[in-house]
């Protein structure tokens, strides 16, 4: 076989092989939708994250608008700190509400973001005051067991 | 008592033998990397490689992938249309394949079909002394046989990877989509939604590059520390197939864990 | 003759070599003049190819002192070594010819590697070379394509490509007809005096070398047993030569494998 048909051959192989690696990025994962550019981070405390994973997504009104970057807990608070890496186009009031939801009964867990009337907006590093803890299904049920015991028996 | 000490020596013997060929094979491994500039600056030599790695496994790759890709898409059904989540067939799919398949599965055939056929190659050079009689001619077998083969599997490998995992997807696409009737649209957005381009993409292609490395250097190694006989060779070939396969899954093992534990 | 050092262009002194525990060579002596063909004979195993390999720097003396165009090998580097072997032709066994690659880019491989020079000019040299083992018409052919004896004559074109000052044959009479075997003899004797070069080979053809060598070593045990000019060795007295040389299948050489007595073996008294 002459130098040049092997070329050739060599050639359409790698270029099916970065075809075949830009079809993976674009059309099956989200490498254009998920890696925000530009970012800032915003910190929130929450009394219990329930299933909240690092990575989740932060939405608001159902749009992806960043990620949860990290969670630790904070030994002072004893409360869960949760960051996230905001996408750097959108920007919420100061006075925006984070809240820890689920997708669907037994879905993943996300950030669902509330936003506020506040004229200042949220620049990196600053926090996220009014926090709403994941719903735990068995404290749900304990309550309702509870509040079924507490009633008048008719 | 004799027969313990016997057993004892036996087992001590072997211990020693293979610690003495990891080192060995470390030794040749920095050996391949220290006279890689020939396979770079005279590239054709590498490109040569690449063909016979890539370009001649890349049927096998493309027929197992669909296949993969269609049994994926046939079990996958089965199991998620019983509770109602047969739209997730597209994530099911992708994620099988970004994240474990597609490099364990093409790593494998890399293996059998692209690797023993270098360890054949070596080893019969050095059967025939075609390796001494280069060295003898001033040219170092390693800068000249051997790093080119190496890093022509160490290209190869990763794309031969993405497009098995690119035509299980298709593969995923045509039983779910085209022959059951999944929808097309959920399929295609709840993949996008739930395969992470940096997280699951990336660390399969990671994986892959890892075992592509592992792969080649086992096939170079064994071709060139084979026994210069025929049955030498044919011994060297059947340990490249089982070495690598157990360095695939061995590694494969050790990276998810550290790669996908949250 | 052979003892001649101070004009030598190749000289072993006492040079010993062992694999491992097991002595090959027990203190060798030689030397080979430029211009020379020297032939190392002896049975085999009796460690010829060792002493080529030591010669060529592929194998490193346990003890003793090699010198080769006035280096000594013990104290080349790599490069040193590699620098010295571009000015050496080897021929092996079976040729060893690049089974990927055609006739004409087996004899071209050692220029390509070696020099910049233009394709065209690289093209000229190779069919000289190939015309000089009378193959300049095979130059498209396959090594599998080729006979055993049309091989080695490639191998020995590409050996000789680089114009080196010392070529080495290991057994290139092996496996050959005697018609093949006649046109290799008179190649090495006629590529040798047309280089200007010494060659050393190794062999147990007797006749056929006697016949182009002007000097002959034997080796027997790890040692020279005996050497001389090929009238000296014809007349010799010496009983291992004289062995060697008439073909006899017991003498110095033995026969047997050393071995308890028959009839114990048998009776399976010896453990051996």
């Amino acid at each position: 076989m002459s130098r040049t048909t092997l070329d050739l051959w060599v050639g359409v192989f790698v270029v099916i092989g970065f075809g075949a690696l830009l079809f993976l990025a674009l059309r099956v994962g989200n490498f254009a939708a998920a890696n925000f550019s530009e970012t800032y981070s915003v910190r929130a405390q929450f009394d219990n994250i329930g299933g909240l994973k690092v990575r989740a997504p932060v939405k608001s009104a159902g749009v992806v608008v960043g990620r949860v970057a990290d969670i630790r807990f904070d030994t002072q608070s004893y409360r869960a700190e949760v960051t996230f890496a905001m996408d750097a186009r959108y920007e919420f009031p100061r006075d925006t509400i984070a809240s820890i939801l689920t997708s669907g009964l037994l879905g993943e867990q996300y950030i669902g973001l509330d936003p506020g009337a506040d004229l200042d907006m949220l620049g990196n590093g600053d926090a996220i005051q009014i926090t709403q803890s994941a719903v735990v299904l068995e404290k749900l049920i304990g309550q309702f067991m509870f509040d079924r015991a507490a009633e008048p028996a008719n | 008592m004799n027969g313990a000490t016997t057993l004892l020596r036996r087992i001590g013997a072997r211990v020693v033998e293979g610690v003495w060929r990891v080192g060995f094979a470390a030794r040749f491994f920095m050996l391949v990397l220290l006279y890689s500039g020939q396979s770079l600056t005279r590239i054709h030599l590498t490109i040569r490689e690449i063909y016979f790695s890539g370009v001649l496994s890349l049927l096998i790759i493309v027929v197992s992938g669909l296949f993969v890709g269609m049994v994926l898409g046939l079990q996958g059904y089965e199991t998620l249309q019983r509770y109602g989540a047969a739209e997730s067939l597209g994530v099911l799919v992708a994620l099988s394949l970004a994240r474990e398949l597609g490099p364990v599965v093409a790593g494998l055939l890399f293996a059998s079909r692209a690797g023993s056929a270098v360890t054949a190659e070596i080893g019969l050079m050095k059967t025939t002394e075609q390796l001494k009689a280069m060295d003898m001619m001033a040219v170092s077998p390693i800068a000249r046989v051997v790093a080119p083969r190496f890093w022509g599997g160490v290209i190869s490998m990763p794309l031969l990877v993405a497009i098995f995992s690119a035509m299980g997807v298709f593969g995923g696409w045509l039983i779910g989509v085209v022959f059951i009737g999944v929808d097309e649209g959920a399929f295609w957005s709840q993949m996008q939604a739930a395969v992470d381009f940096r997280y699951d993409i990336a660390n399969g292609m990671i994986k892959s590059v890892v075992f592509a490395v592992a792969v080649s250097l086992i096939a170079v190694f064994e071709g060139y520390d084979c026994t210069p006989t025929a049955e030498g060779v044919s011994r060297a070939i059947t340990r490249t197939v089982v070495s690598s396969a157990l360095a695939i899954l061995a590694l494969d093992f050790v990276l998810t864990s550290f790669m996908f534990r949250g | 003759m052979g003892a001649d050092v101070d004009n030598a262009f190749v000289s072993l002194e006492g040079v010993r070599f062992s694999y491992g525990d097991r002595e090959i060579l027990k203190g060798v002596d030689l030397s080979v003049r430029r211009g020379q063909v020297v032939a190392i004979m002896g049975g085999s195993g009796c460690g010829k190819t060792t002493l080529l390999r030591l010669i060529g720097g592929q194998l490193r003396a346990s003890s003793g002192r090699i010198e080769v165009a006035g280096h000594d090998l013990s104290r080349l580097g790599r490069k040193g070594l590699y620098a010295l072997r571009r000015r050496m032709g080897m021929l092996f066994q079976f040729g060893a010819l690049f089974t990927d690659m055609s006739v004409f880019d087996n004899v071209a491989f050692p220029l390509r590697e070696h020099t910049d020079l233009p394709a065209e000019t690289i093209r000229d040299l190779v069919l000289m070379k190939l015309n000089a083992v009378g193959l300049r018409g095979a130059e498209r052919l396959q090594p599998a394509e080729l006979s055993g004896g049309m091989a080695r004559r490639v191998a020995l074109a590409r050996a000789v490509a680089l114009d080196p000052m010392l070529i080495m044959y290991d057994e290139p009479f092996a496996g050959l007809d005697p018609i093949s075997l006649g046109v290799i003899g008179q190649l090495i004797r006629r590529l040798n005096d047309a280089l200007g070069a010494s060659s050393i080979m190794v062999t147990h053809d007797v006749h056929e070398s006697l016949e182009i060598v002007d000097y002959i070593y034997f080796v027997a045990d790890g040692r020279i047993v005996a050497q001389g000019t090929p009238d000296e060795i014809r007349a010799s007295k010496d009983p291992f030569v004289h062995q060697f040389v008439y073909a006899e299948a017991d003498g110095p050489v033995p026969f047997h494998y050393p071995a308890a007595p028959m009839g114990e073996h048998l009776l399976g008294r010896s453990t051996a």
